[in-house]
């Protein structure tokens, strides 16, 4: 399987390298910079301390010009590696939408006078085509719009969106209805009806998202602006009130000089969150590239958030849980009759028989008691296939021999109305299959009943670990199914399945999910079809599956291109490492202040003050050193953390303190002795270059 | 810290713990209206209240009708306060005829009653009558104290309702605090200090002859000595349990007639204690998880402690300056050592110490000893008490309101940290708290920091200061902080009775007070109408010994980050200096 989507793009993509470092000059405009406080601080500081600069050059200077312009460039700097960041992580939403871009070409469409087959149809531009149109595609033809099948089937290829290469089947009617502008018929032919005018289409919404053009702030990501806000305002506080303090202290000493305007900036910028504020948008955009190389298209960043709150997963039993189909595990035969004889009839009743069951059970006749898979033809036997009203299948064989095989009434009825009777052991055994969530087919022959076949659901390989992953992760896991509670219970503990909700109708979905709600958890759920919609919509994340209908789809409010159930698991992950790196960003970047009081308050006053110079713990060489030291620190910092912010923070499913333990050992601890080292590290290479 | 001091400390703090329970459950049944004895006794007094001031107790309020209650019963209080001083001389109840306070003094101490920070730039035997300490003061001290304890309990039911529109009754909170907590502990504690000698009169000055005639300032001889007396037990009490501070004479509880015994001084400090302390119970109580409270005092205790460790372990070291000419510093049977300038004899190092800490870490601002004589190190120990926000403890009700609010700065922070929209106590913390607690965590700083830089830039600001340099940077820095913080207390050295300190102090109180308290209303407001999460595995616990080391982190991180060069330029500097010397 080929996917387009999912290759890692490297760090250093030179084509999303270049944009990206013009792109870091262009987003200096103010206009951009507003929209960030912190960086905005950022910004007037380097504006003010250019003039200051300047102001030095004609001879005015508060300090010497050199060192002004120093540190006014680092300044400088600071923002650009904040903007560079965010062109990196834009870049690489651009390069995807591209490829999508690409897709959407301006198609012929041939418009239809009537929704009918055959009916004429004017070829127009794509363009013009409206909600409620409807045209005709056959083979080699582009789908120019999104749309719902009314009539015919067809084989599309819709790599261009899903990146899968398999072509699928789409046909009016059912689940299988809906497909997607830009993808093409690759045989047959379909009438489709448009159901989205131009710009409001699945791929105009993919490429807007991917390109972060419609990125909206989150409400998480609000919350924390805030709280940067704070912290800016707080340290301009601090830092506008230093002067005054300064005067007062050289009166009150009678030495050294006021505290320069360049140094209280300097001081400004290293103490409000720049790390953390330059590196924001970056983290954000970065999420959602991260959801895209899952194939996963959100339409809100909202819900990719959501989606790290999940506490209750709802998963669909079959497809997702267990393998499509039940699978004949044991014969079990009725009293007076051997196991072969069972199995022989079982085998012969199935031989015509394609059904996933119907072929498993001639394997386990194979496997177990070695019999031979054998040809209809040449036992002249006739197949009667399965139908609703008979609710069995079998075969009739020459000598007049009628098997039969299917559910215990059926099967039940069957045997009376030939004259025979339903032997009182074989229902005990029933019973046992029953309980143990597998499920019982009576095999038959003419009135005599020979035993049942046990069919059992097949859980999944690796389900039952994921599941325990995400019971480490605080959430709980539902399995819906339409079979019967025994059934269901026995499956959901074999799968490892918190609860069941069994003999589920949309309705009781949407209930449980209702129930949940109000009892404050956060529910989340797959699915595909029409009538899981409502759900779907009440449901708070909420991902359909590409292969599902157009009504689960608006419903929704993420899709899964690779339409995978158990995708839900990767998309938990994505949302709470979007939180996680933020989190972290945010506390290292605090806790770097620590370090960067002990390089300029000392600095700053030691002329004033000596006695302040026993503050200089990291020993830097000249008071200037120390505080470009700091300043350098501050903005190479965003550099180094660039990689760290696009690809997130590495997440394990853990308990939460253990979680809140490491993430602070790392981040905050790791924050505060870090720059420590790197601020010792630039002081002693300034003074190595004979820079200070 | 000699032995003898850590035993004094050691056993303060063990009584003070061993109340928190019994006293912090009894305050729980109080609010919450369950049985516990004086509120089944008296509940016929509770319905008269009700009944003449025509309030219905089973009718809830949303916040801003909550918040609206709350600010007009403070502005009225601050009203009768102004009033009483202006007029006091026509009032009753004067005996020794006192003339009406100055504008701008009384409405500093109108502000500084009203707000609970009882910041005194008056001295209260020379200048306010016994109606005006009765009535004005002493009443301004029980309503202010109740109006702290009653927000905190309305954001506790923040935490507690789902779904609801309302948080409580102000009123019912008000008297029931009133009636059933400060009332009859207020009577417990004035007839122990009664027993200890603390006056209780309406008897006018005792006139007391000198032995030996002396001359005042023009020359004229003085042969008779005022000594001041007047209802000051029933005021001592109040002011210590409700975190008041304000004293009845000037110089607070250092007098012989405020504070005469040890035995007094321990009261009068577990007096400070136990309500703030105890409401850390009454929140897990109420929450009806006590891990909570017990996390809150954990977190609490770890920085007190060691604050109080190093206070007394500075004070007990004594001055370098005096070591260095060979002064005999040490503690001996007949002296207490340590730098014993500025404290009473019969309280000695460890008791000032305590007082300090314990008067600063909770915003209660007494006073027994001259903080301005302390060393520069720990006489930064109660300036950073109250500039990390007196949420250490704090003053009644607002020091727990205030220290919720740095947890929900944690469990955001936190919360993002383990991948989770943040929470506590099941609430969900977004954006409507968040910006609301930023204004608790702005606010205070905010109105410590601007004054005192206008203050060290203008004439009238460095009037007041008494000591050159570094000391004189500090006593402006540590009067703004007591003011925004609602401490009260004062570094001494300061002459602040003047109109500019007297408006510029005034203004941080307000500011510091109210900006507060409607935030966290707001939140309560938020919080109770918000769903409960069910805890899962992914939940973070804020009871672990994790979380309250965070907590502590934060307040911490923040507290140190935001004073760390002013305290650099006041009294680290001194300090090192002194070293240096």
């Amino acid at each position: 399987m080929k996917k387009t989507h999912n290759k890692v793009t490297s760090l250093f993509e030179p084509s999303i390298l270049g944009p990206a470092i013009i792109g870091s000059f262009q987003k200096l405009d103010p206009r951009h910079q507003i929209k960030n406080p912190v960086m905005f601080v950022v910004l007037v500081g380097s504006v003010l301390t250019t003039g200051l600069y300047f102001q030095a050059l004609v001879g005015h200077g508060e300090t010497g010009a050199g060192f002004i312009l120093a540190i006014s460039l680092w300044l400088w700097f600071t923002i650009v590696f904040a903007n560079f960041a965010e062109s990196m992580a834009e870049g690489r939403g651009k390069a995807q939408a591209e490829s999508l871009r690409k897709a959407r070409k301006d198609t012929p469409a041939k418009k239809m006078s009537k929704p009918v087959y055959g009916s004429n149809y004017e070829t127009v531009s794509a363009t013009t085509l409206r909600k409620g149109d409807v045209v005709f595609v056959e083979h080699g033809d582009y789908i120019p719009m999104d749309g719902e099948v009314v009539e015919g089937v067809a084989s599309v290829d819709e790599s261009a969106i899903t990146g899968e290469s398999a072509p699928v089947i789409r046909e009016s009617g059912g689940d299988r209805s809906a497909v997607t502008g830009g993808t093409r018929v690759l045989s047959d032919w379909l009438v489709v009806r448009i159901s989205a005018n131009p710009g409001e289409t699945f791929l105009d919404h993919m490429i807007a998202m991917v390109e972060g053009a419609r990125r909206q702030k989150t409400p998480n990501e609000i919350a924390l602006s805030i709280l940067l806000v704070v912290f800016t305002i707080i340290f301009l506080l601090v830092v506008v009130t230093l002067l005054p303090f300064s005067i007062f202290s050289v009166a009150a000493a009678g030495k050294g000089t006021v505290i320069t305007v360049t140094a209280l900036v300097a001081l400004l910028v290293c103490l409000i969150p720049t790390t953390i504020g330059g590196l924001l948008p970056a983290i954000g955009i970065a999420g959602m590239d991260r959801m895209i190389q899952a194939n996963v298209i959100a339409t809100s960043g909202r819900a990719v958030e959501a989606a790290g709150d999940v506490d209750v997963l709802l998963l669909d039993k079959t497809g997702t849980i267990t393998l499509g189909n039940r699978q004949a595990v044991a014969f079990i035969p009725t009293k007076g009759v051997s196991v072969e004889t069972l199995a022989d009839a079982a085998q012969l009743s199935s031989l015509s028989d394609e059904t996933p069951e119907g072929r498993s059970i001639v394997v386990l006749a194979k496997e177990k008691y070695g019999i031979r898979e054998r040809q209809t033809k040449e036992l002249e036997a006739k197949f009667i296939p399965f139908t609703a009203q008979t609710r069995m299948s079998g075969v009739d064989l020459a000598g007049n021999r009628q098997i039969r095989k299917g559910s215990v009434d059926a099967i039940e009825g069957y045997v009376r109305k030939a004259g025979g009777l339903f032997p009182d052991d074989l229902k005990s055994s029933i019973e046992t299959i029953s309980k143990s969530g597998g499920t019982p087919l009576v095999v038959a022959e003419d009135k005599n009943v020979l035993g049942v076949i046990q069919l059992k659901d097949i859980v999944k390989g690796g389900i039952k670990e994921r599941f325990a992953e995400l019971r480490r992760m605080g959430i709980k896991t539902i399995m819906i199914t339409g079979d019967n509670p025994l059934t269901a219970a026995a499956i959901a503990a074999e799968a490892g399945m918190d609860d069941f909700l069994a003999q589920a109708t949309p309705e009781t979905k949407l209930k449980l999910i209702r129930d949940m709600q109000t009892g404050g958890r956060l529910v989340a759920m797959t699915g595909d079809g029409t009538n899981d919609a409502p759900a779907l919509a009440q449901a708070d994340v909420a991902v359909a599956m590409n292969t599902g209908t157009q009504a689960a789809k608006e419903a929704g409010n993420m899709v899964d291109l690779d339409s995978n159930p158990t995708k839900l698991i990767e998309v938990v992950k994505i949302g709470k490492q979007l939180l996680i790196t933020r989190g972290s960003l945010t506390t290292f970047s605090i806790a770097n202040d620590v370090s960067k009081y002990f390089a300029i308050i000392p600095a700053a006053f030691v002329g004033t003050y000596p006695a302040l110079g026993a503050l200089n713990i990291m020993h830097l060489a000249t008071p200037q050193s120390a505080i470009l030291s700091a300043v350098i620190f501050n903005a190479l910092i965003i550099i180094f953390l660039i990689p760290l912010s696009l690809f997130g923070v590495p997440y394990r499913p853990m308990a939460a303190t253990r979680l809140l333990r490491d993430n602070l050992l790392i981040y905050g601890v790791g924050g505060i002795i870090t720059p420590f080292i790197g601020i010792k590290l630039i002081d002693m290479i300034l003074v190595a270059l004979h820079l200070v | 810290m000699s032995l003898n001091d850590f035993i004094q400390a050691a056993f303060f703090i063990v009584v003070v713990l061993l109340t928190v329970k019994p006293f912090g459950a009894y305050m729980a049944r109080i609010y919450e209206g369950s049985p516990a004895g004086l509120n089944v006794w008296f509940a016929p007094v509770e319905r008269l209240f009700y009944r003449l001031c025509g309030v219905k107790p089973e009718e809830g309020m949303s916040w801003k009708t909550y918040a609206f209650a709350m600010i007009l019963f403070n502005i009225l209080g601050a009203l009768v306060v102004y009033g009483f001083q202006r007029f006091q001389a026509s009032l009753p109840l004067n005996p020794m005829a006192m003339p009406a306070v100055s504008p701008d003094s009384s409405f500093n101490t109108a502000i500084s009653f009203a707000s609970n920070t009882n910041w005194q730039g008056y001295g209260g035997e020379s200048t306010m009558s016994y109606l005006t300490q009765m009535v004005a003061l002493v009443v301004q001290n029980f309503v202010s104290a109740a109006t702290g304890m009653a927000i905190l309990i309305a954001l506790t039911r923040g935490f507690v309702q789902k779904q609801m529109n309302t948080i409580g009754n102000f009123w019912v909170d008000m008297v029931r605090t009133v009636l059933y907590i400060l009332l009859p502990l207020s009577i417990i504690f004035a007839v122990l200090f009664v027993s200890q000698g603390i006056p209780q009169t309406f008897s006018k000055s005792a006139a007391a002859t000198y032995l030996q005639t002396e001359k005042d300032s023009n020359g004229k001889p003085v042969t008779e000595q005022d000594i001041a007396l007047g209802p000051v037990a029933s005021q001592i009490s109040i002011k210590q349990l409700g975190s008041n501070g304000g004293g009845f004479y000037n110089v607070n509880s250092a007098h012989p007639f405020e504070n005469p015994t040890p035995l007094s001084n321990f009261l009068e400090m577990l007096a400070i204690f136990l309500i703030p302390i105890g409401l850390c119970y009454t929140f897990g109580y109420m929450v009806k998880d006590r891990r909570q409270g017990w996390a809150i005092l954990a977190a609490m205790l770890i920085i007190f402690l060691p604050c109080l460790w190093f206070g007394i372990q500075i004070e007990q070291q004594g001055n370098p300056l005096l070591t260095k000419i060979g002064v005999d510093q040490g503690a001996t049977a007949f002296q207490p050592g340590g730098n014993m300038e500025g404290k009473e004899a019969r309280f000695g190092i460890a008791n000032s110490a305590i007082w300090a800490v314990t008067t600063t870490a909770i915003a209660n601002g007494s006073v027994n000893c001259m903080h301005d004589s302390f060393m520069p190190l720990s006489g930064m120990i109660p300036m950073w008490l109250i500039q990390i926000g007196e949420v250490d403890f704090g003053g009644v009700g607002c020091g727990l309101y205030g220290m919720i609010g740095f947890i929900i700065v944690a469990v955001f922070i936190a919360g993002l940290m383990i991948g989770r929209t943040p929470e506590y106590l099941g609430k969900k913390i977004e954006v409507f708290e968040m910006k609301m607690a930023s204004l608790v965590a702005v606010i205070p700083h905010m109105f410590i920091l601007l004054p005192t830089a206008i203050a060290v830039l203008t004439v009238a600001g460095k009037a007041g200061i008494s000591n050159p340099g570094p000391h004189g940077f500090s006593e402006i820095l540590y009067a703004f902080s007591s003011a925004a913080g609602n401490n009260g207390s004062a570094f001494g050295g300061i002459s602040a009775n003047t109109v500019f300190y007297n408006v510029a102090t005034a203004i941080s109180m307000f500011f510091g007070r109210y900006w507060l308290a409607i935030p966290m209303l707001a939140i309560a407001g938020s919080l109770s109408a918000k769903k409960i999460i069910p805890t899962t595995q992914g939940t973070l616990p804020t009871h672990t010994p994790l979380f309250v080391f965070f907590l502590v982190m934060v307040v911490l991180v923040i507290g140190a980050l935001v004073f760390f060069p002013a305290l650099a330029l006041g009294p680290i500097v001194e300090h090192l200096m002194m070293r240096n010397i």
